[in-house]
């Protein structure tokens, strides 16, 4: 799967970006790999035999099993984007052609989080009660670091591939929660959280494909990624930008739409951690809770932001201005997935009911079957304690709007004319006046980007009389890349620089290095107790 | 359940006719603080039917979403709005969404708005958006750590059992409630753009975060808008009302006459709270938009620290 993925990252190889985004991504797969491929040697255990069922049987100290789950949380968190593994996703991803970026963006980075379910729930045996620490760590802090680095990029497809690495985060979330839960003993309650982290899942795909396709459609319409010089496309592509209002309050977690859902679920799983035993679970959930709370807030200003300045306002290149609508067969595999959207979120009962026997298999409980609540309400625990009806919700937004349009209509005014922008008297014809990509983000950078990328901000103001215009700079470095990769990077050049002298010996040097290595082997086998 | 919906329909009306004099109630109030005679109370009504009778002057690269969106924003302020308990717990759809949705409600109506501000493609537009966008990325943490307290506290998130369960009397004074209380305060202050967050009243460019996104509405949608405005500030005002002074709500099964007793409370309970808001506003100066993070930073460690709070508390 990697490799072949490696080749359509690498499908415009002449790019030097593409190429350095293709290493990238095949070391990284190759450690992912490397890992999972450990974990699968300490599972199987002395006997060697790497049937499931027999993995299962094994008996293992609790030593091993955390490094298991350190393995495997390594392994599958480098294939599904967890920070700080998550590099090579916003290289790779965006690279490849747009149809492909949905497929490695919505199902092949699932692929890893089936991987984590089937190893640590299913083959790893009961879990201890701190299972759930690192990945709930891991999880929170992946969803507010993907979704910052996504407020900050100006590419269209790269602020998608981070918002993925937010949602990998949130479903990680999720599956944290499920193990502590499980550990714990609160069966019902860990159904809960699992399910709410596949409900994630499957709306993630739906959501994630339709934004790539979009961004695909704007890039065969247009030839450009950068947000900076798009705009007010949805004069061009009405129907395109529609679809991508759908998915962009989908994923900013709008009710009535499948986002909301899962979210609520979640946030509802994060409720129930009273009830855990640990301390130390006890305030890291409801801490992981305001992470989750904060990355949905920034991704419905991400989506606001991505959508607002590619579709909306005015045009900010002559390529933009000559944009047209894109075929039928494209717009109807986007308007397919929005309609799923829509049904996910309207009805997600059935959705819930269609997970149930998966997350029975894998935690031996699940949640209440919906189909038989009254109104295809959800109802995580009991209604009493909380309940949410999409349905209902989406009627009711439907009959208010439509009862406001009515009266409107026949009691107000209905003469409406054109007239040029007011602008509070000051309108300026060029659209470079518009709010670009980069000033929609800057108070957020303002407030969390200093933090979090040291961002700076540097402004070259002329003196009065000058004519050389103003300039400002942004400064921002890459935590993962400065405090990870680089050191690594560094180590293994220097060690390898180090390894070089033996390359060019005589062959009896060469002879002696291979026996002296013999005799160590026999020498650790023999004192091995 | 005929008595129900009949409660419900009204709880609808209600809200809807409330929310211009609030917000009427709460210009007097500042008004007559600074010795101004301040325009009559029913002076926001009268603003609402002359934009409706005025025509609408569209840009001229304003969209069909810009169209769109004052219905949308409306309607889902308006359900959000009648889904709170105001005079009686009794609404027969209290259970289709609870806290957290209706909070998510009120973001749904936020981002068209972001959006609207961003259509026309003006320098005014955007810098509104952007700024709504970042006092909502600092709001929503804060308001969800009040949810979780308020909800650990009750064992539910369900507006209508929460009500009830600070109408009992196990609750008692506690001091996570009373933090939750300060930061959702505050929170509100911030959502409803009040100083010392935002200016309604301002149009002065530089400063303005809610105005500057609605500049290029006119008509009947921004009559729209305005009363969406409205309506939001009830909502938080019901809110705070029906979390933390439940007194005088009627219960479900209530007769009229309790209905009518819980109205009369919960008239009372808003001219305080429109009080309390004109009163704040005249003695708080307005601040500069990037210490906005640290007054809503405020309320987020006041609501985590409530939360923690109730765990310590919990365990003793």
């Amino acid at each position: 799967m990697s490799l072949a993925s490696w080749a359509l990252v690498m499908a415009h190889h002449r790019d030097e970006d593409n190429v350095r985004a293709g290493y990238v991504y095949i070391v990284m797969a190759s450690f992912g790999t490397l890992t999972l491929l450990l974990a699968f040697g300490l599972l199987a255990g002395p006997d060697g035999n790497y049937a499931f069922d027999a993995m299962r049987l094994q008996s293992r100290s609790p030593q091993w099993a955390g490094i298991l789950l350190g393995l495997v949380l390594l392994g599958t968190g480098s294939k599904a984007g967890l920070v700080p593994l998550h590099v090579w996703l916003p290289l790779a991803h965006p690279a490849a052609p747009s149809h492909v970026s949905a497929l490695m963006s919505g199902v092949m980075t699932k692929v890893a989080v089936y991987g984590f379910i089937r190893i640590v729930f299913d083959l790893l045996g009961p879990p201890a009660w701190w299972w759930g620490v690192p990945v709930l760590a891991a999880g929170g802090g992946t969803a507010v670091i993907g979704i910052l680095y996504a407020l900050m990029q100006t590419d269209l497809k790269r602020v998608l591939a981070y918002s993925t690495i937010e949602n990998i985060g949130l479903i990680f979330v999720g599956l944290g929660l499920a193990l502590a839960f499980d550990a714990a003993g609160l069966r019902t309650a860990g159904a809960l959280a699992l399910t709410a982290a596949l409900f994630h899942v499957l709306n993630h795909m739906l959501f994630k494909s339709i934004l790539f396709f979009g961004a695909g459609a704007v890039l065969t319409a247009t030839g450009e990624r950068q947000m900076d010089r798009l705009g007010g496309l949805i004069h061009h592509m009405p129907v395109t930008s529609f679809i991508f209002l759908v998915a962009c309050a989908a994923i900013s977690a709008l009710p009535p739409l499948n986002g909301f859902v899962s979210e609520w679920l979640v946030f509802q799983a994060i409720l129930l951690s009273p009830q855990l035993p640990h301390w130390g679970l006890k305030l890291l959930v409801p801490a992981v809770g305001a992470l989750i709370a904060l990355s949905a807030a920034l991704a419905a200003a991400c989506f606001a932001r991505a959508f607002g300045v590619v579709f909306l306002g005015r045009a900010r290149s002559s390529a933009a201005k000559r944009a047209r609508e894109v075929d039928r067969w494209s717009l109807s595999a986007m308007a397919v997935l929005a309609g799923l959207c829509v049904i996910a979120g309207i009805v997600p009962g059935f959705v819930i009911d269609g997970i149930g026997p998966v997350v029975e298999a894998v935690t031996g409980a699940r949640m209440p079957a919906q189909d038989s609540i009254k109104w295809l309400s959800i109802v995580p625990v009991a209604e009493s304690r909380s309940s949410y009806n999409g349905l209902l919700v989406f009627m009711f937004i439907a009959a208010s709007a439509s009862l406001a349009a009515y009266f409107i209509h026949r009691l107000a005014s209905h003469a409406s004319r054109r007239a040029p922008a007011w602008d509070c008297g000051f309108p300026d014809p060029s659209p470079a006046t518009q709010y670009t990509a980069a000033s929609f983000a800057q108070p957020i950078q303002q407030v969390f980007g200093t933090f979090v990328f040291r961002a700076r901000e540097h402004v070259d103001m002329p003196a009065p009389g000058e004519l050389r215009p103003a300039r400002i700079d942004i400064e921002m470095h890459d935590p993962a890349w400065e405090f990870v990769y680089t050191p690594v990077a560094a180590a293994v050049s220097f060690v390898s620089g180090r390894l070089d002298h033996l390359q060019f010996l005589t062959i009896r040097r060469y002879l002696s290095i291979v026996f002296g290595a013999l005799v160590f082997l026999l020498v650790v086998l023999a004192l091995w107790p | 359940m005929i008595f129900d919906l009949a409660i419900q329909n009204a709880q609808m009306l209600l809200v809807l006719l409330l929310a211009p004099l609030l917000t009427g109630f709460v210009r007097k109030v500042k008004a007559r603080l600074l010795r101004r005679r301040g325009p009559p109370l029913l002076q926001p009504y009268r603003d609402l039917l002359r934009l409706l009778r005025k025509e609408v002057v569209l840009a001229e690269n304003a969209s069909w979403l810009f169209r769109v969106s004052p219905y949308l924003i409306f309607a889902t302020t308006w359900v959000a709005a009648s889904l709170v308990p105001t005079f009686g717990t009794g609404l027969l759809f209290s259970w289709s969404a609870d806290l957290i949705a209706i909070i998510a409600l009120l973001g749904t109506a936020r981002f068209f708005l972001v959006l609207a501000g961003m259509d026309v493609g003006t320098s005014f537009g955007g810098i509104g958006a952007s700024r709504e966008a970042m006092i909502a990325t600092l709001a929503e943490p804060a308001m969800m750590m009040i949810v979780f307290t308020i909800a650990l506290l009750a064992g539910s998130t369900q507006l209508s059992s929460l009500a009830g369960f600070m109408l009992s009397s196990g609750v008692g004074l506690r001091v996570s409630a009373g933090l939750a209380l300060v930061a959702l305060v505050m929170v509100g202050i911030a959502e409803n753009a009040r100083i010392p967050i935002d200016n309604p009243a301002t149009h002065l460019e530089l400063t303005m975060v809610h105005e500057a996104m609605v500049l290029e509405y006119s008509g009947r949608h921004l009559a729209l808008i305005e009363l969406a405005a409205a309506l939001k500030l009830l909502l938080y005002m019901s809110l705070i009302a029906c979390m933390f002074f439940p007194w005088g709500l009627a219960p479900p099964d209530a007769r009229t006459g309790a209905q009518l007793q819980g109205f009369a409370a919960y008239l009372i309970k808003l001219a305080a709270g429109g009080f309390l808001l004109g009163l704040f506003e005249t003695m708080v100066a307005k601040m500069r938009i990037f210490r906005i993070s640290e007054f809503l930073g405020a309320a987020l460690m006041l609501g985590l620290l409530g939360m923690l709070l109730l765990f310590v508390s919990r365990s003793l």
